[in-house]
């Protein structure tokens, strides 16, 4: 066992997938000798060189663009995008473009990338650099989009993703880029589309994913104090989404609670509450409650920042209110 | 530039079947008998052509909504074509892609595109990829006059330049973008000199003439192979019909349109080939009844085939 940061759990899965296979390069912009903007490709321009680790320039749908037409071509590209607030520069090449490439050719063309970018707020950094885009790319068919929580997840998913032959768009959560944890050094993979229970309990379930979970864990360590255990599911992968996981704790718990850092309208929260609603209704004894970010733009003033986002004190009143019913 | 007889008569035969193929589907979905909307790529057979005689089966394409053209000229099987605009099983895409969109990996052809300028990056990304496998392989993007407004062209540009990339840019300007005249919205008068701003070289050659076409971007395609990177070839053409089948021609002067027509590129060629002796005037004769005959087949073959079963909707999203 090793103890690794996320961005070397990133790292790793990228140089181990990148020794197996010659066809695996990487590109973005700072990408090649400066490591990347968060540390995530440190080493590997220097062990793979300048035809496996390119630099970008500033081009967000040229280089994004590229790694559809390179994918398609017999390459299997990792892109990375610096923040993925610009992912709207490049959301042509995803949505109109990768998502739709092996279908609406009847299956004559495949297109094996993954695209990794960083997300999040909590970090003072305003309304265009803290911003979370799962709900746009999860309601597209034909994109698979990942949220990993701890290093060891990266790790696992991130390989799993470079050995999918889909799309897949890999959100990598800002505060976690140095959070160390347990990592096994054998090679181990991480299925896409299943989630992780990350804390067993009976009384309520927690349904989240990236950052979020950290916070959701935090707020049952809280919530058991006073006597409610909380079982916190994290869905790693928010499309697929592994309903099997959700519903079973549902079952047991007949209560949810699901905690995303992003917008509320149209998102993750609002799909899995649905399917809920629609498969195990009759399982509740409770109404699902959301605590999610506020519909605004990230504010700046840390103050501003912190009453918009979700916090451990928000996770814990939103469990009382629904325990107690 | 010496030009083997049996390049000159495929491009000959193949403008042919892009104009009769073209001909017939004009005829058909006027009728009503084909779905959904059409671009006609009439009287641009030249472009298309000229360019992909230039290259080898395995180099790659990217094509545009008027794609019928690109694809019958890199040799697309136009039976499935022709059931693809049917919307039938037997179609390149299954019926799911229809006239926008058709792609043959086994002939280099990565898709026609129905966003503007979108298939500049994918070609782009085509040419890297060859250059990273040591492939030898060349991609060539076509797009027309409106899509070098766009940014993907210029990001794409400074790209393959910046990065050396085996790949011909083959802009096809036929003056409109739907109805807006190329002039109103761009100063430049001869778009290829925009890749003086990328140090690439830029080249405004006469699209309906196949064999300036081919030159060029032959030209272009030995740079690319020989590790000398991109280049921006544009070809100054004209399409026949509205932007789609159906559109009313509110926007362009009957006598410009007259004008273009008189200038087309087949029957120039033809007597071209005759006169050097390649074909008698009895074997280009031939030719075109054969190219006739094989697009009335390619109709039966899609009116015969099935449609696809409904159920196949839901599938091919994901691997």
């Amino acid at each position: 066992m090793q103890n690794i940061s996320f961005s070397e759990a990133l790292a790793q899965a990228m140089g181990e997938e990148m020794g197996r296979d010659p066809n695996v390069v990487l590109w973005g912009l700072d990408v090649g000798p400066y490591g990347g903007a968060f540390a995530a490709s440190k080493g590997l321009y220097e062990e793979f060189g300048p035809d496996r680790v390119l630099d970008m320039p500033v081009s967000e749908a040229a280089y994004v663009g590229a790694a559809v037409g390179a994918a398609a071509t017999g390459l299997r590209p990792i892109v990375e995008l610096q923040f993925s607030d610009w992912i709207t520069l490049a959301s042509d090449m995803l949505i109109n473009q990768a998502a739709k490439m092996r279908y609406m050719f009847g299956g004559n063309l495949k297109v094996p990338m993954v695209l990794r970018a960083p997300v999040g707020a909590y970090t003072r950094a305003a309304a265009q650099h803290s911003q979370s885009f799962e709900s746009i790319f999860s309601f597209v068919p034909g994109i698979k989009v990942v949220m990993p929580a701890t290093p060891y997840d990266a790790k696992g998913l991130l390989k799993s993703a470079i050995r999918d032959d889909n799309v897949v768009i890999f959100f990598e959560h800002k505060k976690l880029y140095e959070v160390k944890g347990d990592v096994p050094n054998e090679e181990y993979l991480i299925p896409l589309g299943v989630a992780d229970v990350k804390r067993a309990g009976r009384d309520v379930t927690i349904v989240t994913y990236a950052y979020m979970v950290g916070k959701a864990l935090e707020a049952s360590v809280e919530l058991s104090r006073q006597g409610i255990e909380a079982e916190v599911i994290d869905l790693r992968t928010v499309d697929p989404l592994d309903e099997q996981t959700i519903f079973d704790s549902v079952r047991k718990t007949k209560r949810l609670v699901i905690v995303q850092e992003t917008w509320r309208d149209c998102s993750i929260s609002s799909e899995v509450s649905a399917r809920v609603a629609e498969n195990i209704l009759e399982y509740l004894d409770a109404p699902i409650l959301r605590v999610t970010g506020k519909d605004v733009p990230i504010p700046f003033s840390p103050c501003l920042e912190d009453f918009v986002l979700p916090q451990v004190t928000d996770i814990v009143g939103a469990v009382n209110k629904i325990v107690s019913e | 530039m010496e030009i083997p007889k049996q390049t000159l008569v495929l491009m000959y035969e193949r403008m042919l079947k892009i104009r009769h193929f073209e001909t017939r589907v004009m005829e058909l979905f006027a009728t009503g008998e084909l779905p959904g909307f059409v671009h006609l790529g009439l009287g641009q057979e030249a472009v298309a052509v000229g360019s992909c005689a230039a290259l080898a089966q395995d180099d790659y394409i990217t094509s545009t909504h008027r794609g019928h053209g690109h694809i019958i000229a890199k040799g697309g099987d136009m039976k499935q074509m022709m059931a693809e605009l049917y919307g039938k099983a037997t179609g390149y895409s299954k019926g799911k892609g229809g006239s926008m969109h058709i792609a043959s990996p086994e002939l280099g052809i990565l898709g026609a595109t129905g966003i503007v300028g979108s298939g500049i990056p994918l070609a782009t990304g085509a040419a890297l990829s060859a250059k990273l496998r040591h492939s030898n392989q060349v991609a060539l993007a076509f797009f027309g006059d409106g899509a070098s407004n766009e940014g993907t062209f210029h990001e794409s540009l400074n790209m393959a330049s910046a990065f050396n990339l085996p790949i011909v840019y083959v802009c096809e300007n036929n003056l409109y973008a739907v109805g807006t005249r190329i002039d109103k919205v761009c100063k430049v008068p001869d778009l290829s000199v925009r890749a003086t701003g990328y140090g690439i070289p830029g080249i405004t050659v006469d699209g309906n003439d196949v064999l300036a076409v081919y030159q060029a971007v032959r030209t272009a395609v030995d740079r690319a192979r020989g590790g000398m990177g991109p280049s921006l070839i544009e070809c100054k053409t004209y399409r026949w019909r509205t932007h789609f089948e159906g559109e009313p021609d509110t926007y362009r002067p009957r006598e410009e349109v007259e004008a273009w027509i008189k200038k087309e590129p087949i029957a120039p060629f033809r007597r071209r080939l005759i006169e050097e002796q390649v074909l008698t005037e009895e074997e280009a004769t031939e030719i075109e009844k054969r190219v006739m005959k094989e697009v009335e087949e390619c109709v039966d073959f899609a009116r015969r085939s099935p449609l696809p079963a409904t159920e196949t909707a839901l599938e091919g999203l994901t691997a």
